[in-house]
Order: structure tokens, then sequence, then C-alpha cells
């Protein structure tokens, strides 16, 4: 269904203009992902997590960001990808959902990119179902593929469990 | 002044401002229900007060006020500038009153029948001069005629509707307008007047509360960092942060219990309106009753009192309905006319204690049986087996009220469970104490607060864990040689602590923390309790307590019932909050007993019949290794005088009891004792008896039969582990025959003519210890036995068209339980008339019901092999008898 609406209209995406999009970029495995600049709230390095037994395969526990708890979210785990290698630390981007933070673990974060609509397009429909789930679009850059995430289905762990 | 006098001045101060307001309101919109329904709850609380507290003055004149506002509402008289100043003008003499009671706590001498005649006649819709009633000649009081200027602008009061009003704030907008004539009553005339309206008010401020708990919060957050700053300097002596860091935390402290106490209120607030709802109980019951309340004074938070409260004043209730005796029983019993129900609360570590006690009959253990009994709670031998104070805590289970009658006040079962639902929602506890015929208490411990809990912090796996303190009794650590060891049932760790044998949680194991579960040199225990159900927590490592907030957990982590929140600690980490309430649901207790537990029983009963524990008798013979036989299969243990066995036949035997009793061996060979006594274990069946020759008898251990290793010999089920050794277990039914094979067993050969045949019984049992052991027993007393390890392989025979005399079927299998078994045999004609005996271990009166009702004509335990032969007999003997 998500293919079919205009990423202008996404929730979280809106206040955006509607010719160019900023989005903080984010690697995983060499693939290029980026959401909505305005919904990240922090980017960190490494951190000290606690882990939460029992929780989803994808949660890596929690951390305290200034007060705050925030719950971790292996977002390879969650993509269907191995878990990171120990030795190489990863970053996080960490989002505000409905009031609760929440920590998207990626392997770097990139810079801010602003990109024109134009550049847009849905979902390839060959495109992997576990990954068309969780994404809006792809961009097409110079040089590769920007995937946007949708935020709100990767943390809606609700369905798929 | 009298407290009750100074709270009705505020909180009608307060409402006569709203009233002012909503007056003017209602000017705008005389057809507004809404208004007219709040103005007129208003004025009747204030009559409701005055008359309560004795003020005839200001009852009378919010009387008559309340009667035309009763007009306006039910649309008889129609809302009209001059009413509204009538009303406006009533109010005013309430504030006047007000005024002077606020000084002189009383009442002001002087009449208002003047203002009461036009509201009257307002009522009466008699027309009354409109603005006649104003400045009525002014009764005696000073300030009258104060109001009498002040309301004489009530012509002003239409006027405000030209102005056009914002919505969002008629209110403030239409203030101005109108509320210059109260505030010009108190104001100009009398300066003391005012000072006094305010004086009490003054004092107290209203705050909303969520204010109070956003502050709250705050502090809550400031502490945490206050903590995690002490941590951080602490083993630094030296360090320059360390003395302000220390005035920090002394205001820190200072200021946490100073927002504390703005949300505390004294318990008495809770208890207000008890002593009404005993007296009326006492009336209502004709019972005499003294209602105690001690520490009235306690102060709690309020958030915990306004949820204590409904719980508080049921349990009341209850003692004061069932707890108490009539005075006549009373008399009877040589206890006081009146009855007693003490409440007492008071502070005790960090915790709220309110005891509710009584010094009536106390609880009807009978009747709580009974009524567990009825709604399947429990079975008759479950509670044989609980004391009575564990059987006291079935009334807080959901539905279970033993009034015998429902009166208006009790009765209706929805009592003691919501009260415990209740308590144990704000991290409260209830015990409940009862004597027969001394009365009953309830003691209930409550935390001071909830935002700001002490919790325990544990380590399990390298991970820590909280654990909040009011649920932790104590602590216990187990080395690898100290008097307290884990000892395992099956794979259940329990601990034996002072003579009771305490069920133990494996952290670890609970929370899938590690996959191996290696031995530790040193562990520590939890002992907590929810409820009345205490069960340990087995942990690696505990650390001291803290002071935690607990803090929600996100909504995606919501499911695990493990937890009930997280929070960070001082150190600025995260931790999950253990709920002991999940982890005793998690167990397989709630609380106590419950309805799932019974479901979780009754599941490790059907994965493992060989779980259940038999009694065995383990002896040798015939060689060194040790073998067994279930205790209840042996009729006795002899030890015969080896002169007094006898040779026939080639056979040993020796006169037993009046008959001859064969005796056997158990390889064949027999290697009787030259001299002495030689134990002999004697099996019995109807009259037939036999002795098996045994070395010695070991020992009768208790343990679960499990039959691990089957063997071929005939004569051995098989093998299996006993108090820890290989034991071999002995087919006690193979000898059976083997004894009188030789003596009798021709008989019924010669006596089997075409007419007779030996019955046919069918066997259904999944687990093949039982059909082992049964077959032979059965085949011995004459049954032709066919046994099927399953209700669809049984109903295959069926198909098959195979006849029986009768069927005996376990109710606990796989796939098709006994209940449906039977009741697919009813179903069908060819097996219809069968009877049916239920083979069960765990046999309650709700089973034995059911079971009837299916189609089992009856109902035995398992191990009980006479009642089964017997019941067999004559079932079918009764099925010929019909037939």
């Amino acid at each position: 269904m998500n293919q079919l609406v205009p990423a202008g209209k996404r929730p979280g995406t809106e206040l955006a203009a509607p010719e160019t999009q900023d989005f903080v970029t984010m690697f995983i495995e060499g693939q290029l992902f980026g959401i909505p600049v305005l919904t990240v709230q922090d980017v960190l390095g490494p951190q000290k997590i606690t882990r939460i037994p029992l929780a989803p395969r994808e949660v890596a526990g929690s951390l305290n960001l200034r007060g705050r708890i925030v719950t971790a979210i292996d977002v390879r785990l969650r993509l269907g990808l191995k878990k990171r290698a120990e030795d190489k630390k990863g970053m996080s981007v960490v989002v505000d959902m409905g009031g609760e933070l929440y920590s998207l673990m990626v392997d770097q974060v990139g810079e801010v990119l602003s990109l024109p609509a134009a550049k847009f397009e849905r979902n390839p429909p060959t495109l992997d179902p576990h990954w068309r789930e969780f994404s809006i679009g792809i961009y097409r850059l110079e040089d590769k593929l920007l995937v946007v995430l949708d935020v709100g289905k990767l943390l809606d762990f609700t369905r798929n469990e | 002044m009298d407290d009750l006098l100074s709270e009705f001045l505020t909180e009608t101060s307060e409402s006569l401002s709203v009233l002012d307001v909503a007056l003017v309101n209602l000017e705008q919109n005389p057809n507004d229900p809404q208004i007219l329904g709040n103005i007129f709850r208003l004025v009747h609380t204030i009559k409701g007060t005055c008359g309560f507290l004795g003020l005839p003055r200001l009852e009378h004149v919010a009387h008559a006020g309340e009667n035309v506002l009763g007009k306006f509402r039910d649309g008889e008289l129609e809302v009209t500038p001059t009413a509204v100043t009538l009303i406006l003008q009533s109010i005013d003499r309430i504030k006047l009153i007000l005024g002077h009671l606020e000084q002189n706590e009383c009442e002001p001498e002087g009449s208002d029948e003047d203002l009461i005649e036009h509201l009257n006649a307002m009522a009466e819709g008699r027309a009354v001069g409109a603005p006649a009633a104003p400045p009525p000649p002014a009764p005696p009081m000073p300030t009258f005629e104060s109001v009498a200027t002040a309301s004489a602008p009530p012509p002003p009061a239409p006027e405000p509707e030209p102005e056009p009003e914002p919505e969002p704030e008629p209110v403030k907008a239409s203030v101005p307008a109108t509320a210059p004539q109260p505030s010009a009553v108190a104001a100009p005339p009398v300066p003391a007047g005012e000072a006094k309206e305010s004086a009490v008010a003054a004092q107290t401020i209203r705050v909303n509360v969520e204010l109070l708990e956003n502050l709250m919060t705050l502090v809550s957050e400031l502490v945490l960092t206050r903590n995690q700053l002490l941590q951080m300097v602490r083993g630094k002596d030296d360090s320059e942060f360390a003395t302000p860091l220390q005035r920090l935390s002394h205001i820190t402290t200072d200021l946490q219990e100073g927002v504390m106490k703005t949300r505390m209120q004294p318990i008495g607030n809770a208890w207000a309106k008890l002593p009404r709802i005993v007296r009326d109980l006492a009336l209502e019951m004709n019972k005499k009753i003294d209602l105690q309340m001690l520490g009235a004074e306690t102060e709690l938070d309020r958030q915990v009192l306004e949820l204590i409260k409904d719980p508080l004043t049921h349990m009341v209730r209850n003692s004061a309905d069932h707890g108490l005796e009539g005075t006549e029983e009373r008399k009877k019993v040589g206890k006081p006319e009146i009855g007693k129900i003490v409440l007492n609360a008071f502070h005790e570590g960090g915790h709220i204690i309110i005891e509710i006690s009584d010094d009536g009959r106390g609880l009807n253990l009978d009747r709580i049986k009974q009524k567990a009994i009825q709604n399947g709670l429990a079975s008759e031998s479950e509670l044989d087996a609980l004391t009575p104070q564990q059987i006291y805590q079935f009334i807080f289970k959901a539905g279970f009220s033993t009034a015998e009658k429902v009166t208006s006040v009790s009765g209706r079962g929805v009592g003691m469970d919501v009260v415990r639902t209740n308590i144990e929602k704000i991290g409260g506890t209830v015990e409940l104490k009862s004597q027969p015929g001394k009365g009953s208490s309830f003691v209930i411990k409550i935390p001071l607060t909830l935002a700001i809990v002490s919790a325990l912090i544990v380590e399990c796996a390298v991970e820590r864990f909280a654990i909040p303190q009011i649920s932790v009794l104590e602590l216990v650590r187990v080395t690898a040689n100290s008097e307290h060891g884990i000892e395992m049932i099956n794979n259940a760790p329990v601990l034996r602590l002072r003579d009771r044998l305490l069920p133990l949680v494996s952290l670890k194991r609970l929370l899938k923390l590690a996959e191996s579960e290696e031995e530790q040199q040193e562990t520590f225990i939890v002992v907590t309790q929810v409820g009345t159900y205490t069960f340990g927590i087995i942990v690696d490592r505990v650390f001291d307590t803290e002071e935690i907030v607990v803090k929600p957990v996100a909504p995606i982590l919501r499911h695990i019932s493990m937890f009930s929140g997280n929070t960070i600690l001082g150190d600025g980490s995260v931790i999950m909050i253990l709920d002991p309430n999940g982890i005793a649901g998690a167990t397989g207790e709630s609380g106590m007993m419950g309805a799932g537990t019974r479901d979780a029983e009754a599941q490790t009963v059907r994965e493992s019949h060989a779980d259940l524990k038999t009694s065995l008798l383990v002896f040798r013979a015939g060689g060194d290794d040790l073998k067994a036989v279930p205790l209840a299969l042996v009729a006795r243990l002899e030890e015969i005088e080896v002169g007094e066995i006898e040779h026939s036949h080639g056979k040993p035997m020796v006169q037993y009891r009046g008959h001859l009793m064969p005796l056997i061996a158990i390889d064949g060979i027999l290697n009787l004792r030259d001299e002495g006594r030689q134990p002999v274990l004697v099996f019995s069946d109807k009259e037939h008896t036999m002795g098996l020759v045994v070395d010695e008898i070991v020992d009768i251990v208790e343990d679960r039969l499990k039959v691990e290793l089957s063997a071929d010999n005939p004569g051995v089920i098989g093998t299996a582990v006993i108090a820890g050794k290989a034991t071999t277990i002995i087919d006690a039914g193979y000898y059976l025959p083997q004894a009188f094979g030789d003596w009798f067993g021709r008989n019924d050969k010669e006596f089997g003519n075409a007419d007779f045949h030996a019955p046919r019984v069918l066997l259904v049992d999944d687990s093949p210890f039982f059909r082992n052991l049964l077959t032979p027993l059965l085949s011995v007393a004459g049954y032709e036995v066919i046994s099927v390890e399953g209700a669809d392989k049984a109903l295959a025979l069926r198909e098959r068209g195979d006849e029986f005399d009768a069927i005996i079927s376990d109710i606990e299998m796989p796939g098709m339980s006994g209940f449906e078994f039977a009741q697919a045999v009813r179903a069908d004609g060819r097996w219809g008339t069968i009877p049916m005996v239920a083979l069960s271990s765990h046999a309650t009166e709700k089973d034995f019901e059911r079971g009837r009702m299916v189609g089992f004509n009856d109902y035995i335990a398992k191990f009980d092999r006479d009642a089964l032969l017997q019941t067999l007999a004559t079932t079918i003997a009764a099925s010929k008898g019909a037939a």
C-alpha cells in the first residue's frame, strides 16, 4: 500500500517543503538509508545498553539519554540482516515516536541530504518483501540509491509478531 | 475554628464565586440546561451542608433560592433578569452570612423573611414587582445595607448581553461585567468583612493535582540526578564538589519531602464517611457497633488515598455486616453487647500499615470450604491439605461471598477480590487473619507514595534488576557448603527454610538469560511474597537497596509481564524493575492456587504420568541389585521362620493364616536361608495369597516412578531411578499367576466350558507403566485384558467389531481425553451400554461429576487395586443384571 502514497504526504515528512526533503542518512551493510531529519532527535555514538530479557530479538535493550530511557532497536536485525560484528562499533539515531524515544542502531550515520522530490521513486516490486515493508521509497542519488525508512513501521512490533 | 466549619467556608466561598459567574452566564443563555443544572447543584450542595452544620438561616435562604432554580430547571419559570437578580441577591445574602460566620463562628442575628418571601413568590409564579425586591427594608444586620446598595445595580446585570464574547472564555469576559456587585458587596462597605472572607480562604489554595504530579516527577528526576552525582563523587574524599554536593543533597531531600507533603493527606479523610456508614448499618442490622479510629492523622499520598478509600470502606462494611454478631448472639457467647471495629493506621518502615479488625465471630471456615468446592476453586482433598489461614484467603477470590443472604450492604460477592486487586495495583499487600469466635483482622500494607519506591538491586547473569522492596521478605545466602542447600524435585528447585519448603524460581531460567546453568559457588535467594504466596527468586548477587522512580516501559515491551517498569540508577544505567506478581504468575502461581495453577497442574500430569509420586518398596532378591515394587500392591511384609517352610509337590509353601501360601522366588531358584527368619512380601488377591521370597527389605521410598529402561524379561517391568539408584521394577502381576497357575489356574480351565468366557476388559491408558501394571493384575483376577494406549486405538477396535464387557479408561491422555472418549463411546450404539470405569490419578469431586455426566459408570483412583477390582466386578455384574 505504502508505495502508492507520495512521500510528501507521509506522516512525519509533511513538514518539509514539497520540492526538497531533508534526510539524515545512515549506512547499514554499505546500503544507504534515510529518515526525515525532523523526526531525528539525536545522533549517538556507541552506548552502554541494558539488555532486556524476553524482549523481541530486534530490541537491543535500553539506554539512558540525559535522564530519559530510550529503547534501542537493532535495525540490522529488523531488516533481516545479520548482527553487527562484535568488534565494529555502531552508531544510533534517536527518534521520537508517540512520546517515547527509540534509538535506531545502524552501522554509521552520514550527512544530512536535501533531496528533490523528482528523484523519488516507489519501491521497485522486486525489493525483498521484508524490506518493502519498512521502506517508503527510493531516492536516486548520483552514485547510489537511498532507501527511505518508514520509522513508524520499523517500530511497530505488534504486526509481525 | 472548627475544622468542619472552616472547610465549609472555604468550599462554599469557592462555590459562590463559581455561582456568580454561572448565573451571569445563565442570564445570557437562559436555556442552557447544563449551566442551570450546574447552578442548581451548587446551591443544593450549599443548602445540604448548611443543614448538616446547623445553620438555619443560611439553609433557608439557600432553600428558597433552590426552589426558584428548580423551577428554572424544570422550565416552569422563565429565566428573566429579574429572577436572576433575585437569585444573585440571595447569593449575596449567603455571602454576608458566611462573612459573619467566619468571624464569629455563628450566624448573624436577623431575618431573611423578605428575601425568602420574594423568592417564594417568584417560585410560585406570582408576579413580583420586579425591582421591588432589591432594597427591601434593611434588616437589623449592620452590613445588610451594603448588600442593599450593592445589589441596587441589578439592572446592569442584563446588560452584558451586547458583549460579543469570544467563546473560549465566556467566563472571564462576563465576570467583569457583573462581578462588580459581589465584590462591591464585600469590599467597600465593611473592610473587616473582606478581610475575614479571605482569611480562611487565603490560608489554603487549591492547586491542580496535575501540577503537583508534575512537580513530583521533576523532583523525582532531581533525586535521581543527585544520586548519580553522589555516586560519582563517592570514593573521592578530596573532591571540591563534596561540600556543595552535600548541600545539594540536603536541599533535594528537603524538597522531595516538601513536595511529597503537598500530596499528603491524613488518612482520616478517607475515613470520614465511615462513622456514618457504620451507624446506618448498625441500625439496619440491629447491631451495636463501636467504630474506633486510631491514627487518623497518619498521612499518605493523595493518589494512594484515593485508591485505598473504596477498599477500606468495603472492608469496614464487611466487618460490620458479616464479622460482628448481632446483639443477642454476642450476649450468648459472653461477649460485650457492643461489637468493636478498630481501624488503626500507622507508619512503619516507609510503608503505611492499616489494620481493620473486629471482635466478631471470625470467618466461617466451613462456609468458605463449601463455597470453594462449589465454585470449583479447590477440591475437598486439596482443602484438607491447607491450613485454616490458607483457606481464609479464598475470600479474595472473585465471586466469593459466604453471606447467606445478600443484604443491601454486602454479600454480592464482588467484594474482596476487588479490594485485593485495588490494593495490589498500588503495590500494596493485604493479609488476613481470623480466629473463630474472636474476630478477624486485615492488615493492609501500602507504600507511602507511588512515585518513588525503594528497590533491591540484584544481579543475575551479569544483568542487574530491581525488585520492589515491599515484596521482599528476606534474603538467604546459599553456598556450596551452607546448611541451606537448593534441592531439586524433577528440576524444580526448592529450599528448606525453617521447616518449610520454599519453591524457587531461577531468574536466569525465567528470563532466559543463560543457555546453560552452571553451578554457582554462591547464590542468593530473594524470598518474595505475593499475596499469601511466598517463593524464592534465585539470583547471583545482591547489591544494596536504592530509591528508584518507576517509569513505564516502552509500549513495545509492555507485553512482558515480568517487568513492572524500568528506571535509571544512580550510576546512570538503565535497569529493569521486576514485577513479583508477574513472576509468580509465570511460575504458575498467582497469589494462591488459582484457576490458572490448576490448569498448569493438569498439564504437567498430562505430560508425565510417571512424575506422580508413588510409594515403592525397595528390596534385594536374587542378587545384589535393587528391586522395587509399588507398595500398594504388597499386602503385607512378613518374616517367616525358616523351619516353618514346608514342601509339597516340590514347591515351597507355608501355612499362613489358616491357608497354604506358596512361596515364589524372584528368579525361580529359591535360596532360602538356612536358619532364622526369611523376609517375604505377601501379595494377596482375594483368597489367594502368595509369598515372594526376598533377601532383604531395603526401604520404603516415595519417589517418581519413571520407568526408563523397559526389560524383556518376564516379571520385570523395567528399570527406574529410585532414590537416586537404578532399581528394577518387579511386575507383581507376573508372579501371581506363576504361583496360582500351578495351583489353582487349572480350575479355571476345567470350569471354563462353552458357557463361560472370561469377561473381556478394554484398558485404555497412555502410560505403559499402568498398562503393564494393570494388565497382569486384571488377568489374574480372571479378566481377559486388551490394552491400548489411546482413545483412538480403542475406537479403532470398535470399528473392527470387538466386543467388551467393560472399559477401563484413563482420564488424562494425549489427544482424546478420557471424557471425550466416554462421550464418543456413549454416542455410538455398538458400545453404548458397555460399563465404563474411569481411572485417574487425581480424582476430585468435580472430575467425578464430569465423569458421570459423560457416561462413566464409576470413577476410581489409580493405585487403588482393590477398589478397581471390586468396582469392575460390580459394574459388570450390574450391567449384566440390567441386560
